[in-house]
């Protein structure tokens, strides 16, 4: 999930999350049922989720841009064993 | 938020924060609710009245029960449960509390009946005071809702002379 993802995720968790509660709550007034209210939100809890929770590639539609690579193309990376070797040498200074 | 975890957590936290807002909701409202209950209840037979090998009196009676409870009911009542305690004074005590009778009404629709019952619970005295003593019937109700507190209160329905002799 990238980040806009997971923006998105949390904002629509507690979005989902209030309105289920207070239909729950206003229908179950209406119905003068207790139970239906917890049946409703009960149900809503677990639709959001299984909106929310799960990485869906709907929250992966923002992916990360690094750099070109340019700049690493014009400083050569050293081979492993020469910055394992140098290392080695400037702890022991 | 980056983590399946994570998330489950978030959601299952704020889910059970809004749970509590519901409840507290739900038993917020009953404070609006102005019951009015009707009841009556009066002796029409004295079974028994004696005085214990103890020497403390003993009344057995039975009563004509009938009351309309259906106001108490709102959607965040589970029960309620009523009893008829019969209160006087003596010298001793400046209030006697014998419960005679109880019942668990479980929903609205059984909160409306009329019933001749002898007492559960017999009415013994911390003494020998029953005779010629008044005493008043008093209807008390608890209300148990399914959130929230219980609500309790009462009611004078009526008032009775036991006899000055024992049969």
């Amino acid at each position: 999930m990238d980040w806009q993802g997971q923006k998105h995720s949390e904002f629509l968790m507690q979005i989902l999350l209030v309105v289920f509660a207070v239909v729950a709550f206003a229908v179950g007034y209406a119905i003068e049922s207790f139970q239906m209210m917890m049946l409703i939100y009960a149900s809503g809890v677990f639709l959001t989720a299984l909106i929310t929770v799960p990485n869906w590639p709907f929250f992966n539609r923002h992916p990360l841009k690094w750099l070109d690579p340019s700049e690493a193309d014009r400083h050569p990376k050293p081979q492993a064993t020469a910055a394992a070797s140098k290392k080695k040498a400037s702890k022991q200074k | 938020m980056h983590s399946f975890m994570h998330r489950l957590n978030n959601l299952v936290t704020f889910a059970a924060v809004l749970l509590a807002v519901l409840c507290a909701a739900a038993s917020f409202l009953d404070a609006f609710n102005s019951p009015s209950v009707h009841a009556h209840a009066e002796v029409i037979k004295i079974n028994r009245f004696r005085k214990q090998l103890s020497g403390n009196d003993e009344a057995s009676l039975t009563l004509n029960i009938s009351m309309d409870l259906r106001s108490l009911f709102t959607w965040n009542t589970k029960q309620v449960f009523i009893f008829l305690a019969a209160e006087y004074e003596t010298s001793k005590n400046s209030l006697n509390q014998i419960s005679l009778w109880d019942h668990i009404v479980p929903d609205k629709d059984h909160a409306e009946f009329q019933a001749q019952v002898a007492n559960k619970y017999p009415l013994i005295d911390q003494g020998s005071n029953l005779r010629g003593k008044k005493f008043e019937l008093v209807l008390h109700w608890h209300v148990m809702p399914r959130t929230g507190r219980m609500i309790q209160d009462k009611m004078a329905v009526s008032s009775f002379y036991l006899p000055e002799a024992y049969t």
